[in-house]
């Protein structure tokens, strides 16, 4: 157990030293009334930094990382992230920049950033590009946005989104957030959609239909050129989650498809590391028709450098401070720059090789109920497993023992016991054994003696932690624990 | 470069163990018509070069690390003491994804606990959540909060805070029937009789900022009486360091705390990546946005740390989730997390009096300059303060650039009506020579 840092506290004692008042000090009393100054100190710990670093490095031991286990979180594609990415994000002349400078001072950045949305262009098939949102659902949340402009200059009342069941949760509460109401259909076995259940849901009302391709059962949506053209017949607009981007990358582009608005999770397809819970980033992007409603302000390249553009009148507005998650879009075009346009084609090609040569191994241990063949990730059923007492979650507990970072269990929501696994293109052919035989053993685990499986992990700093407790007497701050 | 650990022999082992000849046989459920052949971007770069590209534009920009900057409006520059970069550059914690899986993921999980602590402690609130994006939709995530909390559908807010908050606060609540109404200000101060006048009975929060846009200290108390009286809850936008010495939302009686995380820690990034931390009283903490962790006990009676309240979420309640937040800022909120550790009790009074005391210097020393003077009357700062000049501010800002300051804020551009104040920040990280330096400046021009 490592303490908690109240708990290594001692009166007196401070991590950092303050800075030189080199000016006359003032008795702040003088100045401030005392009605607004506090009456006393906030309790935060006292501890010296020795203490600290150990504190917080014994800490990050506690964690499985990209760079100390293999990560097969389906959904995630948690890739290899390149450390000088993050080294160039931290120049001093992009990370140490105030947000209002003038712009002239600022012209690396704004080259930078121009440069990363003509790429994400030409990477989608969009027209336009705003790097404004924070995170994937942000984006989400801006596109739909954009969608309810959209329909309001165009005179037209429509309330609502189609969402199928196989989608991530953030697709429906984004589209709420935005005033919608969520249609939600029924997917096929394979997460595909019903092309005759989606035509008789169409109508006037719906604004737009919200897709994942391939989805999140790893299947590329095939008759997605027929869903786009009775779309657009009906007027309402298409979304592309860009959740699975990495499976098409460089190979087919949203856009080509019909898809008119779409976000990008640079945090996901463009190796940006995901900080245990973000910073993401969430660019979206947009054809012609919608354009005029993209997010303030707007990076434009004139003859003389670049410039930032607010008055657009039809713009839903700004949705974050500033200019965006910008250590992230900078990793991101280091990342496309580094790979360059045949490099990003090799990353999907890779990516589905690598899905498909597990899934090709692990179809054998568990039923695949969206079949032999899946594009950069698979879901797989754990339901037999489950049957005689092991589920996907002991399953997926015992991969820690091992020396794993589980997949993804039970999303989507349509497979009983889902496991959902998404190696990526960094993983080796050698480490893709290695966890297919792993995988196997487990299994024969829980045939045998179901109790080794179920009573895990054993390994990791913790063993199986009481989820249902934490949520009954909640504990949210070392203030409330028992004494 | 593309970091992919295969060669051809082994694709062709797992092309065999898949049954197939060619890898492009995957890709054929994609319709030809919509397969390309090939994207029209450049090749790929080495990192050598890839380093030389970047550095050169990096280098087109004007770093604070060569400028001393006088700006602030949200961003702040303070210094960064060198534990809080190497915590947050250990690739254990920024490879790592949100811990879904808590018995591999302790680290994150006890991390964002203590910084859940220690905003508590800073705020003075019962519960914190795991982080926002940033200030602006904490701003907007706040008042969503006030109307799920209180089944109103009004929200006040003062036209002294963050502009660019409000215009995200604007944007987030465009698709709904909430309304939002702007509370004037008169000499830096948020109108307390144009409050009273707005307040209703269908009015969910009032928000205040506190030091304000024009770093005013706001009369809390009263807009805490005020909002009572009608049943409207009171959410403030702080400043985290200024919480040093200031009253903490806590003791005002503010029922939400929200604010910008990046003074705690974090680069000034252009104004991005930051986070944005929210806390509230306890009644109100199933209605939070976002993750929260809580500590809990493992199969042996061990202490661990899982997420939870989890049945707010939109992985859970999709649609009738508390918000769609799904990613946030965890590093961010780890940076801000080894930022106020370090300080500690004492440390966090004194860099907080620092700040005090170095803008005090810095007011004193401008008003007193031929054609300077004070923007308000008895105007109560804490390390940003507005100041009405005679001269032209954006040719002071040249002059100041061409000796490597970034000088203040003209107020013009948000608040035309106030084009000849401009807004000066001084945090512990300028020193008095430089302030010196740029009253001289001022007194030439």
């Amino acid at each position: 157990m490592e303490k908690l840092l109240n708990e290594i506290s001692h009166e007196g004692l401070s991590g950092y030293s303050v800075p030189e008042i080199d000016v006359p000090h003032e008795n702040i009393e003088k100045y401030i009334h005392k009605e607004a100054l506090r009456s006393s100190e906030p309790e935060l710990p006292q501890v010296s930094e020795p203490e600290l670093r150990r504190h917080f490095t014994r800490l990050s031991h506690r964690n499985y990382s990209l760079t100390t286990h293999f990560y097969p979180l389906g959904s995630c594609t948690m890739k290899y992230n390149p450390p000088v990415n993050d080294k160039l994000s931290q120049l001093p002349g992009f990370a140490d920049l105030h947000p209002y400078q003038d712009e002239e001072s600022l012209q690396g950045l704004l080259e930078l950033l121009y440069g990363l949305e003509r790429s994400l262009c030409e990477i989608t098939g969009m027209d336009a590009f705003t790097l404004q949102p924070a995170a994937g659902a942000h984006g989400e949340f801006t596109g739909l946005l954009i969608i309810h402009a959209y329909f309001k200059a165009k005179g037209e009342a429509r309330t609502k989104i189609i969402v199928p069941d196989s989608a991530h949760g953030t697709n429906p509460a984004s589209a709420a957030l935005a005033g919608f109401e969520i249609i939600p259909v029924k997917s096929k076995a394979d997460g595909c959609l019903d092309l005759e259940l989606i035509e008789k849901t169409l109508n006037k009302d719906i604004a737009a239909i919200m897709l994942t391709v391939p989805n999140t059962l790893g299947v590329f949506e095939k008759e997605i050129l027929k869903i786009s053209e009775i779309a657009h017949k009906n007027g309402s607009l298409l979304y592309y989650d860009g959740a699975n981007l990495n499976a098409i990358l460089g190979n087919a582009r949203p856009g080509d498809f019909g898809f008119d608005i779409m976000h990008v999770n640079p945090h996901k397809t463009f190796s940006t590391p995901h900080g245990g819970g973000g910073p993401g980033s969430g660019p979206v992007g947009v054809k012609k028709h919608l354009e005029e409603f993209l997010p303030v302000p707007k990076i434009e390249k004139k003859e003389f450098g670049y410039k930032l553009h607010y008055n657009i009148p039809k713009s839903i507005g700004r949705v974050r401070s500033f200019f965006g998650n910008v250590p992230v879009l900078i990793k991101a075009y280091a990342y496309i720059l580094a790979l360059g346009a045949e490099g990003l084609r090799n990353v999907s090609e890779q990516a589905v090789l690598n899905a498909n040569y597990l899934l090709s191994i692990l179809k054998k241990e568990l039923p695949a109920p969206a079949g032999d063949r899946c594009m950069h990730e698979f879901v797989l059923s754990a339901k037999p497993c489950a049957e005689k007492g092991v589920r996907a979650l002991d399953i997926a507990k015992r991969l820690l023992d091992y020396g794993y970072y589980a997949p993804t269990i039970y999303f989507p929501l349509i497979v009983e016991e889902a496991m959902m696994v998404e190696p990526t293109e960094t993983e080796s052919k050698d480490e893709l054994d290695k966890f297919a035989s792993v995988f196997a053993k487990i299994l024969k685990e829980a045939a045998d003696n179901p109790a080794t499986v179920k009573n895990t992990p054993t390994t990791t700093p913790v063993s199986r932690l009481n989820e249902v407790e934490a949520a009954r007497k909640p504990i949210l701050k070392w203030a409330d624990a028992p004494k | 470069m593309n970091y992919i650990p295969l060669t051809e022999k082994e694709n062709k082992e797992m092309l065999k163990s898949i049954g197939i000849k060619d890898a492009s046989e995957l890709f054929s459920v994609i319709p030809s018509s919509s397969r390309i052949p090939a994207l029209k971007l450049p090749k790929g770069m080495s990192e050598q070069r890839l380093v030389s590209t970047l550095e050169a534009m990096a280098k087109k920009n004007a770093s604070l690390k060569d400028y001393a900057c006088f700006r602030g409006a949200g961003i702040y520059d303070h210094f960064i003491p060198a534990l809080v970069e190497e915590i947050v550059n250990r690739s254990e914690f920024s490879t790592a994804y949100t811990p879904y899986q808590p018995e591999a993921s302790q680290g994150t999980l006890q991390a964002i606990f203590e910084y859940q602590s220690l905003i508590c402690e800073l705020t003075g609130m019962d519960v914190s959540n795991a982080s926002l994006y940033d200030g602006s939709s904490a701003m907007a995530e706040a008042a969503l909060l006030a109307v799920r909390a209180t089944s109103r559908k009004k929200i006040l807010v003062s036209s002294a805070s963050h502009p660019e908050y409000r215009q995200v606060l604007r944007t987030y609540l465009q698709g709904t029937d909430i309304e939002v109404v702007e509370i004037s200000s008169k000499n830096g101060f948020t109108s307390l009789d144009d409050a009273r006048h707005k307040l209703g009975n269908d009015t969910a929060a009032v928000i205040l900022q506190s030091p304000n846009f024009f770093g005013t200290i706001e009369e809390l108390s009263s807009f805490r009486a005020l909002s009572r009286e009608y049943g409207a809850l009171l959410a403030l936008s702080v400043n985290p360091i200024s919480l040093g010495a200031l009253k903490s939302p806590g003791e005002i009686g503010a029922d939400i705390a929200f604010g910008e995380g990046q003074p705690l820690g974090n680069h000034t990034g252009a104004g991005g990546v930051t986070f944005g931390f929210l806390s509230v009283k306890k009644e109100l903490s199933w209605k939070i946005p976002g993750r929260i962790v809580g500590q809990t006990v493992d199969s042996n009676g061990r202490r661990g740390f899982v997420l939870t309240l989890q049945s707010r979420e939109q992985h859970i309640r999709r649609e009738r989730a508390t918000s769609n937040i799904c990613t946030n800022a965890a590093l961010n909120a780890l940076a801000g997390c080894v930022y106020l550790a370090g300080w500690g009790k004492n440390g966090i009074k004194n860099l907080a009096l620092a700040n005090f005391a170095k803008s005090r210097y810095a007011y004193e020393r401008i008003i007193r300059i031929p054609g300077f003077s004070p923007a308000f009357e008895g105007q109560q700062f804490f390390n940003e303060f507005a100041v009405k000049t005679t001269k032209d501010i954006s040719h002071l800002n040249k002059k100041l650039f061409a000796e490597k300051i970034i000088g203040p804020l003209a107020l013009s551009g948000f608040y035309p009506e106030m084009a000849d104040c401009a807004l000066f920040c001084v945090t512990e990280n300028r020193t008095k020579s430089e302030i010196d330096k740029m009253a001289e400046i001022l007194e030439r021009a």
